[in-house]
């Protein structure tokens, strides 16, 4: 099959134009050198890559065509670039959070490396082609632990870059091993090649090993436990920008490939979990992991006293809820996880914007740096308390609908026999646990006072305006759902689904 | 309509308190006064403009979440309608009582306000969706009017609160869910979820989960241990509300999700609701003889009174369940004013609830208004004729006589435990022998106190005189077309 070039770049142009940024913005730092100013440095770095990733969005807005080439290696439909858009977006926030911060001299690189973490996800998203898949999660990954270990001085970063990597290139040799058996079982490496081989081959030993294995090293991308070991730490020693990178954009991008290819590429081995009937296949191994997911995260977020750790528990707690409605299996599944990555993208990136400005107002992240953060600077813990309450699932606020219809979706398996209801019920179970490390961090930041001398609370300009910017957002999608939901929807039934 | 003001401009209350800034609590208290009474008048124009009939009026219906038929849906019958004015009241009630409030005044009334939101929202909710996020948006105010300006051990009151109500809304949403999937309607309209007809078997099992999950927010026993520690920890306003409104959320729904919608679940429960209720009345009111501290007997009387609800509820049968709306009102109304007495006039004076201290103050010579006014809370409270109690209780015990004969005698024993422990508390409290009382005891009452104890006292005299205006609106309300099938199901005339 002849490939046409020009069709090519059209296809892959978000992301040239994602890459020439990064080069571009490497270009600048060099050419301002090390005499100009950091602040100054910064500002053009952090700039360049915002206004390339505007760039991109208007491209994927209004110009790139719909394809694909080389039988789903690069896959551009309605639904892969309103996901792209997103993960643009989200890019755009962690880049203003980090206008300020003062982690390393090395602008130029760190706005680079993140950009070209970017450009993975990207792939990641437009993707139905395992080994693009393979190769485009490596690249996001590479960049991450760069990212977590950019603060070379800190060794809690550089311990939890390398602890990152070893479980990282781990799970990124187990995902391969499992596509290579995926790929022996069926002789093929495109997603819907794979599920129409399987469609009439079936489940066999060595099949169910390979999606297991998949399930490893798509897990870690996610955090699901029992390969969530690195994030408390990852999040807790990275620079808070570069965390909020990873606990949104990569979530989302991880979230999403995940959902693709439970609903175009394993529905033949599906399998099924109603209550005490298990038929094996991919959906009860999610629906296992869910479970453990939603229960160790839960347990493990109620002893954190570091607000970033509690996040990352929280996030682990939250994988779990994406794969419990990813266990439907269909369109519907991949409809609410997506919605829900999404808006929990939004609320992490918010919160952890919040997590940046605390630590610059009083030098930490644990509890103690938020006592009395309500009387010290209302309207950021305002934003705070909207993000936790978001992610603790109340209305009117974005977490609220999200969760919803993610336990909506879940009880809907299996028909009239509510099949999936223990499920639902451990999840209803463990949302009452997180309330109480929810409500008990909110406690700290608006019930107890501040402590010692107060110092004058340093302005936040751009990063607050970012993190009152999310705050409305999650506060809007979640009194109109639709704003978000009826796009999606739409670029869900072009794409075909 | 009137009545969806009650929601807008309790909203837009908070916003404006939160805004005018903590700098200035006088002007915090004014404005959240004039938005409780702008709301309380909203309510009363609205309640007229429904009028006393048998309908279900539409206040606005517009799609929410088309994709899964989720409507934004406010409409009233005579039992929401009766709700509505309570939560009026109540309001106005609980600021008068809060006027000495100064501590970051501005965050106290704007999540006052907020839950007062939450409260109308729910009372005029015919979308299953929107009725769960406005209940679940009525708990978070709560826990932070307690944390935050409570008393005794208020962090571990309004975490215990907080907690139990999440359960309660836990166990609500995976019943709703379930109600939603099984009737095959696509759609969250209350109305027509009844009408469907839920299978049978998910009855059976959701009914509970529903029925639970609300009546643990309306003290049922034994998921009642919140509701003393919580009105304990409570500033008086939140106590108030807590008792007055926010109990009410959860036989409301229970009611209205619970019943409504699932009357077949509810007439295979009713004998379990039934035990549960009375042992909640009995043994609620025995641990109410035994307290030492002030609020808790009120906190436990709460929980005793809030049984005969569920007991009328059980009853299943018309007499029972409009007592059970009506006894739900006269509890709110009467309660709050306790709640008021307790923590504003007695707690906020002397510092301590204590009641072997308090018998040494005599506080009857000190402040008679508060003994006066407690007296008559008293009495309304006992259920004596002249007040509302008299007449809810009156209606939910010969309801639940024709159901359950055993069980509304059990809770006429409960009447009686009633009287005893509210007389012990009225004598220990106040008309104990003068002995150590301080000048700062017998600071006079204020007027805003004085106007709130008149307005709920009034109100509570209004429907004990009266009843019948309340009782036409519920059973109109009953008779209305939301209501149907439960009535079909339940054989009622």
């Amino acid at each position: 099959m002849a490939m046409n070039y020009l069709e090519l770049a059209r296809l892959t142009l978000a992301e040239a134009i994602v890459v020439v940024t990064a080069l571009v913005v490497l270009g600048v730092d060099l050419k301002l050198g090390a005499a100009t100013a950091l602040g100054i440095r910064r500002g053009w770095a952090c700039g360049l890559g915002v206004v390339g990733c505007v760039v991109a969005v208007a491209w994927l807005g209004v110009g790139a065509p719909a394809g694909s080439v080389a039988g789903g290696m690069l896959v551009s439909d309605a639904l892969t670039r309103w996901v792209k858009m997103v993960l643009l977006g989200l890019t755009v926030g962690t880049l203003l959070l980090s206008g300020r911060s003062t982690f390393s001299v090395h602008v130029g690189e760190y706005v680079a490396v993140l950009l070209l973490g970017l450009v993975g996800m990207l792939l990641i998203a437009g993707t139905e082609n395992v080994l693009v898949l393979f190769l485009a999660l490596e690249l996001a990954s590479v960049s991450l632990y760069i990212l977590v270990g950019f603060n070379k001085r800190d060794p809690r970063g550089t311990e939890a870059a390398l602890k990152y990597f070893l479980f990282g290139g781990m799970a990124g040799a187990f995902l391969l091993f499992g596509l290579s058996l995926i790929y022996g079982a069926t002789g093929a490496i495109e997603f819907r090649a794979i599920a129409l081989k399987l469609s009439t081959a079936g489940l066999s030993p060595l099949l169910m090993v390979g999606l297991v294995m998949v399930l490893v090293g798509l897990g870690f991308k996610v955090a699901a436990v029992p390969f969530h070991f690195w994030a408390p730490d990852a999040y807790q020693g990275a620079p808070t920008p570069a965390a909020s990178f990873i606990a949104a954009g990569s979530k989302v991008a991880a979230f999403f490939i995940l959902a693709k290819l439970t609903v175009v590429a394993f529905p033949a081995v599906a399998g099924y979990w109603n209550w005490s009937q298990i038929a094996p296949g991919w959906t009860p191994l999610l629906a296992l992991v869910s479970a453990v997911s939603m229960v160790v995260g839960n347990l493990a977020a109620l002893t954190q006293r570091n607000v970033k750790r509690l996040l990352a528990y929280s996030a682990v707690a939250h994988a779990g809820y994406v794969l419990m409605a990813l266990v439907e299996g269909k369109t519907l599944g991949l409809f609410a996880v997506t919605f829900y990555a999404v808006t929990y993208a939004i609320t992490a990136l918010g919160a952890f914007g919040v997590v940046s400005l605390v630590e610059a107002g009083t030098g930490g992240s644990d509890w103690e740096h938020f006592r009395g953060l309500s009387q010290k600077a209302p309207g950021l813990a305002l934003c705070f308390g909207i993000f936790v309450l978001s992610l603790a699932g109340i209305p009117p606020l974005a977490g609220f609908f999200g969760k919803f219809y993610l336990f909506l979706v879940a009880m809907s398996v299996g028909g009239g026999n509510y099949g999936l209801l223990w499920l639902v019920g451990l999840g209803a179970a463990t949302t009452c646990v997180s309330f109480f490390y929810y409500l008990r961090l909110l406690k700290v930041v608006f019930v107890e006072g501040p402590e010692g001398e107060s110092k004058p609370w340093p302005k936040g300009g751009i990063e607050f305006a970012t993190v009152a910017v999310a705050a409305v957002g999650v506060v809007a999608i979640g009194c109109l759902p639709g704003w978000v939901l009826g796009p999606l929807q739409n670029a869900l039934v072009a794409a075909g689904f | 309509m009137a009545l969806t003001w009650t929601i807008w401009i309790s909203m837009l209350g908070a916003v404006g308190v939160y805004l005018a800034g903590p700098g200035n609590p006088a002007r915090c208290r004014w404005i959240a006064l004039m938005a409780s009474v702008a709301g309380c008048v909203a309510a009363l124009v609205g309640a007229s403009q429904v009028g006393v009939n048998s309908e279900l009026v539409t206040l606005v219906r517009v799609p929410w979440v088309k994709i899964l038929g989720i409507e934004f849906h406010l409409a009233a019958d005579g039992v929401s309608v009766v709700l509505v004015l309570l939560t009026g009241v109540a309001a106005v009630a609980g600021i008068l009582f809060s006027w000495n409030v100064s501590l970051r005044a501005n965050e106290f009334f704007a999540l006052y306000l907020l839950l007062i939101t939450g409260v109308y929202g729910v009372f005029l909710s015919f979308d299953l969706f929107q009725f769960f996020a406005f209940y679940e948006l009525a708990i978070v105010p709560k826990y932070f009017l307690i944390a935050i300006w409570g008393s005794t051990r208020r962090e571990y009151g309004a975490m215990k609160l907080a907690l139990y109500s999440f359960i309660g809304s836990a166990l609500v949403l995976v019943g709703v869910l379930a109600v939603y999937l099984s009737s095959g309607t696509s759609s969250f309209d209350l109305v027509r979820l009844a009408d469907s007809g839920v299978p049978a078997a998910v009855q059976t099992w959701a009914f509970p989960l529903v029925f639970v999950g609300f009546a643990i927010l309306a003290g049922m026993w034994p998921f009642h241990t919140w509701a003393p520690t919580g009105h304990v920890a409570a500033p008086t306003a939140a106590s108030m509300l807590l008792a007055g409104v926010v109990m009410k959320l959860g036989a409301y729904g229970a009611l209205r999700v619970g019943m409504m919608v699932m009357p077949q679940g509810a007439m295979l429960w009713a004998p379990a609701v039934a035990t549960l209720a009375t042992v909640g009345i009995v043994s609620a009111a025995l641990v109410a003889l035994v307290q030492q501290d002030f609020k808790f007997v009120i906190g436990y009387s709460s929980v005793s009174h809030m049984g005969f609800v569920l007991l009328g509820l059980a009853a299943a049968n018309p007499r029972g369940v409009s007592g059970a709306v009506l006894q739900m009102f006269s509890h709110g109304v009467i309660a709050g004013l306790l709640f008021g007495v307790v923590g504003r006039m007695v707690y906020d004076r002397t510092h301590t609830r204590e009641l072997t201290l308090l018998e040494g103050l005599g506080l009857a010579r000190a402040l008679p208004f508060a003994a006066v006014t407690f007296t008559l809370a008293s009495v309304a409270s006992m259920g004596l004729p002249g007040f509302s109690g008299f007449v809810a209780e009156m209606q939910v015990l010969t309801g639940a006589w024709q159901a359950y004969p055993i069980a509304a005698l059990a809770a006429g024993v409960g009447v009686v435990l009633a009287v005893a422990f509210t007389l012990r508390v009225l004598q220990k409290a106040f008309l104990g022998p003068a002995t150590t009382v301080t000048p700062e005891d017998a600071t006079p009452i204020t007027t805003p106190e004085k106007l709130g104890a008149f307005l709920l006292l009034g109100t509570s005299l209004w429907v004990g005189l009266y009843p019948k205006l309340l009782l036409d609106w519920i059973d109109g309300g009953l008779g209305s077309p939301a209501f149907a099938t439960m009535r079909k199901v339940l054989g009622w005339p």
